[in-house]
């Protein structure tokens, strides 16, 4: 489908929303009332879940404390329900915030275990306040009045609901392909990769557990002064599982997924209700649980990636236009060439009893390329990951440009002017080529998440993505900024690590076995680019395996084995020197 | 609070850990070994009660039901999956293994309907006909995504534990139960009475931890457990298959959760849907545990039950919410120790 | 016949195809050798052999295709890899892995025994640590111990990734030893190796593999003196 088509579509389909008081009956007006409602529930799982990798089991008590909050003010203490809304926003988001900084550390299912946890807690909380009614609830929730309209009907609280809706899917949408969105996007990457583009990873998934929250809070808000009453009974762990069952069944990694997951789910329900009781006689509502579960789990054995995974096709590609004559990102000073850039003094780093790193010490300059070579299992890596932050030195010390970073974290070494790349490639595969490049400008840039959600970051954004385009140009992937990264083999995904890594601007590009994997003419492009970069002043520390590779591109090589730095010089030299031979060379004669 | 009254609440609360404690260490089990959090796993422990109590009242368990249609579903499963793979010669043994074995329990019960059975005959015929419920609902549910990660695992794992409390309500209807005492028996201890029962609960909490462990390390399959526990592939390369260590981890976790089911049945009433909290309470255990340390877990269990003893007395309302807002000071604590950035992408 | 046949072998990871094409034969008693740089495929070529990487193309071993056959299937068949990571249950003892490394003839109590002993034997170093935990040996001690517990498993195909990898040159010659010896005990060996001297001298028939595609083949005494290869791999002055 070409954008044109698909604009024309989600007009046609926003056209048939709005007048659908028109042509729908009451009853199903509240059945898309409700929609909405859920959808905006599962719109912050798609968020938590199908882009930041978080999966949790207690959104339904987000939805319970918005709920509450609006109730409590407005039935129980009399205030405007749009006080209501004020607090259900406050409370969410703060409860969200207290815990999400106790939990969003942990690892995948012991954080999904504790939103268990969390929301038994406060379900309970909810049945045995006797400020909230108890298990009673709150009855007479009064309706939301817009200055002397009061929204009685189901058609009023429509125009409401789907409002906030739309609302939150723009932002959401806009938020997405923002410097803050693509950071989310990068979440699921792991947090090496995020970190080590200088995004804060922690900070990154407390927002968007926060935000969705929030999405939940007002959803609660909704259901309270749509229901007109509260009771503990909606916000129990089992719905909490609906709703993401809502979001994994529509597709947890397209928005949309969202409404075409609770759009599904409700109607479903709706009409197991009615015919469930005529196949099997005196069913229960717990056998409804029952198909219904069962449902869910043939669902997930079948289509992990929900119903948008079928249809994702049909999404038109994204597109942007690039303005070339932006002005540029500013740029960070260079130092001087042959001035010192890096100084690895006496590093040693031990795991357990073995001794990966043993007091290696060695210079860089700038502009020089310095090749770090060795046997497999000599301790490059760990060298690389000590040099980069991934691994804190048990002793020693590393300087950068003057400043002690020896125990600083990743990604303030990133932001220093630091930029890595991996060795196996971590790239973004379902995000675009331009996108991948834009996280490496995140260092670079400031817009937060209500800029971008807004689009208040225009201006900053055209900047990074003319930028990312050049550096793309630069590496030579210039020509199809928006193929998808995945797609590309695993030659040019390497160079397009190393645009990513252009993009932030660096003192020094630090390259993990760059050339492994790759063919010849793969090698010999690969070599000349880094050439290239080096006649631009840029220092490049090179860990490669490759000896042909290193020998004719590096002007200086540092061996090691055993953990020991061994030699040091140029290639030259290196090559003639007995030890490395013997260690190196498979000298086993 | 005087001395007296804590000392009872504490003992009522090592009582009620040491039944978490089985629990715990059976989740620990099939995690170790599967992956698998198997949420539904104090369900098991409640449907254990339910069976004993329908036995105590010469009733026919609704458990035969469940057990007969699960054999079924895993069977024309597992012989769709055998046709299949064109592996023709595997059918008789997957009858055998899959429907006759799980359908031998249920068919003792049906001869035995009606006749009064000592004690003894009742728990052990509960116990066996619960064992075959996980490792069926194992092969139904999870072998079909193995390979899936732990978070999709924990959602069809939830979804499960919903199904199955809703196949509950069919089986065994809403009515709560209590079974007879195991003994009236008490004993009097530094001026208190303590009842032979809190024995029992204790000590076989204590003897079935340690044949666990003993099973551990002195058979071959248990150490077979342990390496797919420690390394999957590691495993694999030298012809261990997990899904034959997954089928013990949920056979031997169904025996702990069994006998929970019988040593709880007694001390409080249990309906068809009671399993998830005291399931959930032994859960906060294991976490404490990490999933892996079973040490570490039953001391957590413990301390659940112990808390939650107190909690009771000091506020029945908020009893709940203390023992799981106890989780949040743990997860804290294991947040903050987790030390340096340890990389978990997916895809 | 040949022990293993591969012909045209394919495996990839979603669109990246990491072997194309590739066929070798090993002959029982043989020891054959890959060499080739990082990333060429060579672990995947393994692992695919193994069963735990998915592929297309024909898989022959003692003439019954491989490819129906699951990993355990395939190990009960006497074919044993030991992975570059070496895949040790860290957490266990010394003699539990190894007793574990006989898992597939659990039921030969008095062979396992015996071959137990054997293992010892040969690699004395671990009988001394047998209490020891594995994952607190050192590099040379573990793969002592992942060789010894794929020697339990009474292997007729020995699959061999990187034994040499972080080993220190004494024991690395230790190591090729052994691997010669293993001639004469009637197993066969497919080695993958960066060592490539090391390896072209212990085998009899060598590939380099390069980008997943095999570029050379032949006896291993003809590569080794092949000007070509010893300047890429070989170190040549």
């Amino acid at each position: 489908m070409s954008k044109i088509q698909f604009r024309y579509l989600t007009l046609a389909a926003l056209l048939l929303l709005v007048t659908s008081p028109l042509y729908l009956n009451p009853f199903s007006m509240t059945l898309l009332n409700y929609i909405g409602v859920y959808g905006l529930v599962a719109l912050g799982l798609v968020l938590l879940t199908g882009i930041g990798g978080m999966m949790s089991f207690g959104q339904a008590a987000f939805v319970g404390i918005g709920a509450y909050a609006g109730a409590w003010a407005s039935a129980l203490q009399g205030y405007s329900p749009w006080v209501g809304l004020m607090l259900a926003i406050v409370l969410s988001c703060s409860v969200a915030l207290f815990l999400g900084a106790i939990t969003l550390r942990l690892g995948g299912h012991f954080l999904a275990l504790s939103t268990v946890a969390w929301g038994l807690s406060i379900f309970f909380l909810f049945g045995n306040l006797d400020g909230l009614g108890n298990y009673n609830g709150i009855a007479n929730v009064p309706p939301i009045s817009i200055g002397p309209l009061k929204l009685v009907a189901s058609w009023q609280m429509f125009y409401l609901i789907w409002a906030i809706v739309l609302l939150a899917l723009l932002a959401s949408r806009n938020l997405l392909d923002s410097r803050s969105g693509r950071a989310m996007r990068a979440l699921r990457g792991g947090n090496l990769l995020v970190e080590s583009l200088g995004i804060n990873a922690f900070a990154t998934r407390l927002a968007t557990f926060v935000m969705a929250a929030l999405f939940a809070g007002l959803s609660g808000w909704l259901y309270a002064h749509l229901n007109r009453f509260v009771s503990p009974a909606p916000f129990e762990v089992h719905v909490g599982i609906d709703y993401l069952m809502m979001a994994m069944v529509g597709g947890a990694t397209e928005l949309i997924g969202a409404f075409i997951g609770s759009a599904l789910v409700t109607l479903t329900k709706n009409s197991i209700q009615d015919y469930l009781p005529l196949i099997a006689k005196g069913a229960s509502g717990q056998l409804e649980i029952v198909v219904f579960s069962i449902v869910f789990i043939v669902l997930l054995q079948r289509w992990r990636g929900g119903l948008i995974s079928i249809s994702s096709h049909l999404l038109p590609s994204p597109h942007h236009e690039i303005d070339g004559q932006v002005a540029p990102l500013s740029r960070r000073p260079l130092p001087h060439r042959d001035e010192t850039l890096l100084t690895v003094d006496q590093v040693e780093r031990r795991f357990g009893g073995l001794v990966a790193v043993d007091k290696v010490s060695f210079t860089l300059k700038a502009g020089e390329i310095l090749g770090l070579i060795g046997p497999n299992g000599a301790g490059k890596s760990t060298m690389f990951n000590l040099l980069t932050g991934a691994l804190r030195p048990n002793s020693g010390q590393v300087v950068f440009q003057g400043r002690d970073i020896t125990h600083s974290p990743q990604r303030t070494i990133a932001k220093a002017g630091i930029a890595r790349t991996f060795q196996h490639v971590k790239i973004r595969p379902k995000m675009t080529l331009l996108d991948n490049v834009l996280l490496g400008t995140h260092p670079r840039t400031r817009s937060g998440f209500f800029n971008g959600a807004f689009r208040l970051d225009r201006k900053e954004e055209a900047q990074a993505r003319a930028e990312a385009l050049r550096q793309l140009q630069r590496v030579g992937l210039g020509d199809k900024p928006f193929e998808l990264a995945g797609n590309l083999p695993l030659g040019n995904q390497r160079v397009l690590e190393i645009a990513r890594a252009l993009a932030a601007d660096p003192v020094l590009l630090v390259l993990d076995e760059p050339a492994a994997g790759l063919r010849r003419q793969e090698k010999q492009a690969l070599a000349e680019l880094l050439q290239s970069l080096r006649s631009e002043n840029l220092t490049i520390l090179l860990v490669e395996h490759d000896m042909e590779f290193v020998m004719g591109l590096v002007d200086r090589i540092v061996v090691m084995n055993f953990g020991c730095k061994i030699c040091e010089g140029l290639p030259a030299d290196v090559r003639q020197d007995p030890h490395v031979q013997d260690a190196y060379l498979g000298g086993l004669v | 609070m005087s001395s007296d009254i804590a000392a009872i609440l504490a003992i009522d609360g090592i009582a009620s850990g040491a039944i978490y404690v089985l629990i715990a260490i059976g989740f620990v089990l099939i995690f170790a070994v599967t992956r698998v959090i198997f949420v539904p796993f104090g369900d098991i422990s409640a449907f254990t009660a339910l069976t004993l109590a329908a036995l105590e009242t010469q009733r026919l368990p609704g458990t035969m039901g469940l057990v007969a249609l699960l054999a079924v579903m895993a069977t024309v499963m597992q012989v769709t999956a055998d046709l299949q793979a064109g592996d023709h010669k595997a059918i008789p043994s997957t009858l055998f293994f899959y429907l006759l074995v799980p359908l031998v329990p249920v068919a003792l019960m049906w001869f035995a309907a009606g006749t009064v059975m000592s004690m003894p005959v009742r728990m052990g015929l509960s116990l066996l006909l619960v064992l075959p419920i996980a490792p069926l609902l194992d092969r139904i549910v999870f072998r079909p995504i193995a390979d899936a990660s732990v978070l999709l695992l924990l959602t069809v794992s939830m979804a499960l534990h919903f199904a199955l409390v809703g196949l509950g309500l069919m089986f065994f209807g809403p009515e709560g139960v209590r079974t007879q005492p195991l003994t009236d028996a008490s004993w009097e201890i530094a001026g208190m009475q303590v009842s032979l029962q809190t024995f029992l609960i204790v000590g076989s909490a204590v003897v079935f931890s340690a044949l666990l462990y003993g099973f551990f390390e002195l058979t071959l399959t248990g150490k077979a457990l342990r390496a797919t526990a420690v390394n999957r592939t590691g495993a694999r390369l030298v012809g261990i298959r997990p899904a034959y260590t997954g089928t013990m981890a949920y056979v031997l976790a169904s025996v702990l959760a069994g006998i929970s089911g019988i040593l709880i049945s007694p001390v409080t009433t249990i309906f068809y849907d009671s399993g998830f909290l005291f399931g959930l309470r032994a859960f906060v255990g294991a976490i404490i545990g990490a999933m892996v340390n079973y040490p570490v877990t039953a001391l957590g269990a413990l301390l659940v039950g112990v808390l939650e003893s107190f909690a009771s007395f000091w506020s029945s309302a908020f009893k709940e919410v203390i023992v799981f807002s106890l989780l949040l000071p743990v997860l804290l604590w294991r947040s903050l120790s987790v030390g340096e950035v340890e990389d978990e992408a997916e895809e | 016949m040949s022990l293993l046949a591969i012909r045209s072998l394919d495996v990839s990871y979603g669109k990246v195809e990491a072997v194309r094409q590739v066929s070798l034969s090993i002959e029982a008693g043989q020891i054959v050798t890959v060499i080739g740089p990082n990333g060429a495929g060579k672990t995947t070529l393994l692992a695919a052999t193994m069963g735990l990487l998915p592929s297309t193309g024909e898989m022959l071993y003692e003439g019954r295709d491989l490819r129906r056959m699951d990993v355990e299937a395939r190990v009960e068949a006497g074919i044993v890899l030991v992975p570059e990571n070496r895949e040790l249950f860290g957490d266990m003892s010394v003699s539990d892995n190894l007793i574990l490394g006989a898992y597939s003839h659990r039921h030969d109590g008095a062979g396992n025994r015996r071959n137990l002993d054997a293992v010892y034997h040969r690699f004395p170093r671990l009988l001394e640590r047998r209490h020891q935990k594995a994952n607190t040996l050192s590099g040379g001690e573990r793969q002592m111990l992942a060789l010894g517990r794929a020697l339990m498993a009474k292997p007729r195909l020995l699959l061999l990734d990187e034994p040499s990898l972080g080993l220190a040159p004494l024991i690395v010659r230790d190591i090729f030893k052994i691997i010669a010896s293993l001639r004469e005990t009637g197993v066969s060996v497919l080695l993958v190796e960066q060592n490539a001297r090391a390896a072209l001298e212990t085998a009899d028939v060598g590939y380099v593999l390069e980008t997943g595609e095999i570029v050379h083949s032949g006896a291993a005494d003809m590569l080794i003196h092949d000007p070509k290869l010893i300047a890429t791999y070989l170190g040549g002055h």
